[in-house]
This record gives C-alpha cells, structure tokens and sequence, in this order.
C-alpha cells in the first residue's frame, strides 16, 4: 500500500483531535472527539461540517455545454441535455452488463458540467471519462480545491452569514458565489438527508474558511463514521458496498435518477451502457430489489448479514449490504438485497446474527424522513 | 483491580469477581449501542466468549478471564449500553463469577503493568 493522500484540511483535522483512518487511498477522520453518536445527532439537530476533499472534481468543457451534456449522455442513464443551468442531478456510470461503476453529481454551470466522483473510483471514472469524451471534450481534473459538506438544519443560517444570499438557493441548485474574498461553488445538497450545501474552495483557503464555520455555535466537524450512519439512516448508496459493478440500477432501487428521456419511448432512450439490460430489467423487473431492513431487536446487522425467509432451514434469499445503528433512529438500521418475492413492504424475515435467526422487517426508506430544501 | 491483555478488569468481592473493560478499551469501541450478556449459572472457561458488545463501529466479544461459574450480569446495560463509555469501571461492569481456582488471576498485570501495557 502506497502513502496515504492528504487533504488540504488534514492539519485542522489533527487540531480538532480527530482520529484519522486510510478511506480510499486517503488519510481521513473517521470521527473526532465528540464521537460517532454524538456527532450524527449533532449534525441532524444543527450543523455539521464535512472534509470531502478525497472526492474527485472534474469539469468537463467542449464547443457548449450542450455539446458536453450531449457527449456525457452516452456515459449515463440521466437526463444530462435537459439540465438547466444552475441545476445538478445525481446519476451513476453504468457498464455494459448494467451494472453501476460509480454514482456522482453532475451540474450544469453555464459554460461547463461539473462532474463529483467518488474518491475510490476517481482514477477509474477519469479515464473513463477521457477514452470515450476526448479529444471533442476535455476533461479537466481538478486538484487545488478543496470540498466540504455542511449539513443539517442550522447549516443554511451558518452558511448565510459568510455567503450572504444562499439561503435563496433550493434544493440542487449550484451558484459561484464569494465566501471571505474567494470563488466558491456551492451546491445545495449532501448525502446526509439534511438540508445543507456541498462547497469547492481553493485549497488555500478552504482551512480558514472551515474555522470560520466552525468557530459558530451551531457547527461541528463530523467524520466518516457519522456520515455513513447519516447515510444509510437517510437510505443513500454507499458505492462498494450498496451499489457496484454487479448492481443494476433496477435492483438497486435507482430507477427514480432515469429521467423519462433515456428511458423506453423517450426522446433519448436507451444509449448509454448497458441500457439493453436496464431497460429490459424496467420493463419486466429485476431478480432482487434493494430494500430498507429494520431489525426488531437492539442487535444491529451490519453488511455481511444472511438474510432468510423462515426462522430455520432454508437458503440465504438476501444479504445486509450496509447496517448498523441509527443513532436518530435510536436502534439499528439496514439495508440489503433480497428476492423480488420477499421485497414487499412489511416482509418479516430474518437475519442471521451470530448463528441465530434474528427477526427484521421489509420497510421503506429512509428511516428518517429527507429535510430538503425543495 | 487486575488486567488482561484483552482489557478487562477484574475486582474481587468477597467470593466474587467482578469483570467489566477498561476506560481504553470503551474509548477504542467508541459509543457502545448493544450488549449481549451470558445467563447467570453458566459454567465458563477461561477465553470462551461469554459476552457481545456492538458500538457504532463494529462488534467484539469478551471473553471469560478465567475459568468458573457466571452467577450475576449487570442487566442494566443491556437497557443502557451508552454507560460503558460513561463508566467503565465502575457502574458497567458486564458480569460476577464465581471462580473455579482464584489463581489464575496472579499472573494479571496490576493498574501500572496495564498503564505500561497500552503505552
């Protein structure tokens, strides 16, 4: 293994007595010393601020950005053309077989897209990008920003007074504004279920304007630990563990991010990989469905878990792909893939814990309702 | 109090022992979420694993420090994980037992050999 990447925040992380943990290649606080639990209630209740500078951020350029859009619909099963400008969409790179390489935000900025990857797949989703959109599209890597999450309820009140006018902004829009002398370029969005704003800052500058947050009442530093808590309680993706390569987008439950113009009778359908397998698995289903399990007991089932249909015997009819304890929820939390048969809501099946059969339901996601700014 | 390398604390009192983790291992958990704990009458030996504790993180077993019979287990925690990090050696104590041979606790480390021992 290779040296652990920096982010441009890693010095104010070790400041804050975070401990740091390797995440994808990169040294990364995975809480601080408020704790996991504490950290998630905080963040659901307040503010919470989030260093997601692994993530890759490309811009991608050509002759307009309708040229660009029209040149990334052949990567993605989204709407890309028909994205206004200021608005950001998230959507996923499939391959030939309709599984899903990476899921992203893609935003139209007037005179470019701007492309937010997973830290893991960067590299993988870059030369993706550069073999099937060069030379017509440049794709331009950008490595002297820094990117931030701020989250929760108190995070528009916070965020407003240094950026006067984004409280404005609803829920996945993008704007350049100016945060302490600097161009920064802000989403509202995040992966938490909260309200809240995903924020590019040079690097430079992004550790004085994280101290700035953070030095206002209703802002904490959060680590990786809450925010996979506050994702899987908000039923979001965790890319290698939710959703990969062997994923559909039909069974991960993700057909809501197809727009009617790339699916079956649109103006653009199909045409992106593996639209004959996702498509098909839209019109007459998938074998397996990602779902919401709630286990009726305090024992959390964390991924790995065998899921049954029966308390004895049988085979495995699905397995927890993520799970753990809600800490809003206030006990544990889970999803997985199961057989279409058993997927139905309010399905009581079991999973295996420790060699025992555990009793957990089918439920809908999220397990805590979305608090958008819609 | 005695030490295990696993870091568990042992208090004899009176015929009993009572056994429960240390302040470094609960802050190396992190918020503890659920506690399984063995039935009282449970005849034990030294390393089965007799307990399960899950924090938000990841789940561990405890083991039994020594051989013997399990004859109280704190109850309270199963209501209340969140008291292991509060207070780890004191009201979170996971269970009693009853020893089967009291020696095999003179080898434990003492507070300052458990201090040395997690540096």
């Amino acid at each position: 293994m290779g040296e652990l990447q920096r982010t441009p925040l890693f010095d104010l992380h070790l400041e804050l007595g975070a401990k740091m943990v390797p995440f994808a290649g990169y040294d990364m606080p995975v809480q601080y010393p408020l704790g996991v639990m504490k950290e998630h209630l905080h963040c659901r209740a307040e503010a919470g601020l989030f260093d997601v500078s692994h993530m890759g951020q490309v811009i991608l350029r050509g002759e307009s950005v309708e040229a660009v859009a029209a040149a990334f619909e052949a990567l993605v099963p989204m709407d890309v053309m028909g994205l206004q400008v200021g608005r950001q969409r998230y959507g996923f790179f499939t391959n030939a077989a309709g599984g899903i390489e990476d899921d992203l935000m893609f935003a139209n900025r007037g005179d470019h897209l701007f492309v937010v990857v997973n830290a893991a797949c960067k590299e993988a989703d870059i030369a993706r990008m550069k073999a099937a959109l060069e030379p017509g599209i440049t794709v331009e890597v950008v490595t002297d920003r820094a990117l931030v999450a701020l989250q929760g309820p108190k995070a528009e009140a916070a965020l407003e007074r240094l950026a006067p006018g984004v409280a404005a902004m609803r829920f996945m829009d993008v704007a350049t504004v100016e945060i302490m002398g600097v161009e920064a370029w802000v989403s509202r969005s995040g992966y938490t279920g909260e309200d809240g704003f995903e924020i590019s800052l040079p690097e430079a500058e992004a550790e004085a304007i994280c101290r700035a947050l953070l030095e206002m009442d209703e802002v904490e530093a959060i680590g990786l630990g809450a925010r996979d808590s506050l994702r899987l309680e908000a039923g979001l993706c965790l890319y290698g563990n939710d959703i990969d390569a062997g994923t559909s987008p039909v069974e991960a439950a993700l057909t809501w991010a197809i727009q009617k113009a790339r699916r079956t009778g649109g103006d653009r359908a199909g045409g992106f990989p593996g639209a004959d397998v996702i498509l098909g698995q839209m019109a007459e289903g998938a074998a397996r469905k990602r779902v919401g399990l709630l286990p009726e007991g305090r024992a959390p089932m964390r991924a790995g878990t065998e899921v049954y249909a029966g308390a004895e015997g049988g085979d495995p009819i699905g397995a927890v792909t993520s799970g753990g304890f809600g800490p809003s929820v206030n006990g544990p939390v889970a999803m997985g893939y199961v057989s279409a048969e058993y997927a139905d809501d309010a399905k009581e099946l079991f999973g295996e814990v420790r060699g025992k059969r555990m009793p957990l339901k089918v439920v809908k996601l999220p397990f805590v309702p979305a608090n958008f700014k819609r | 109090m005695k030490f295990t390398e696993e870091h568990e604390w042992l208090r004899v009192e009176d015929d009993v022992v009572v056994v429960g983790i240390t302040e470094h291992a609960s802050e190396q958990l992190g918020d503890v979420v659920f506690v399984e704990l063995p039935e009282t009458g449970t005849e034990v030996s030294k390393d089965d694993e007799v307990c399960v504790i899950e924090s938000v993180k990841a789940a561990s077993d405890i083991l039994a420090p020594i051989d013997g019979e399990i004859v109280e287990v704190n109850e309270a925690l199963v209501d209340d994980p969140g008291k292991i990090n509060e207070d780890p050696l004191g009201d979170a104590w996971f269970f009693k037992m009853k020893p089967a041979d009291a020696s095999q606790m003179d080898d434990m480390m003492d507070e300052a050999a458990y201090k040395a021992f997690v540096g």
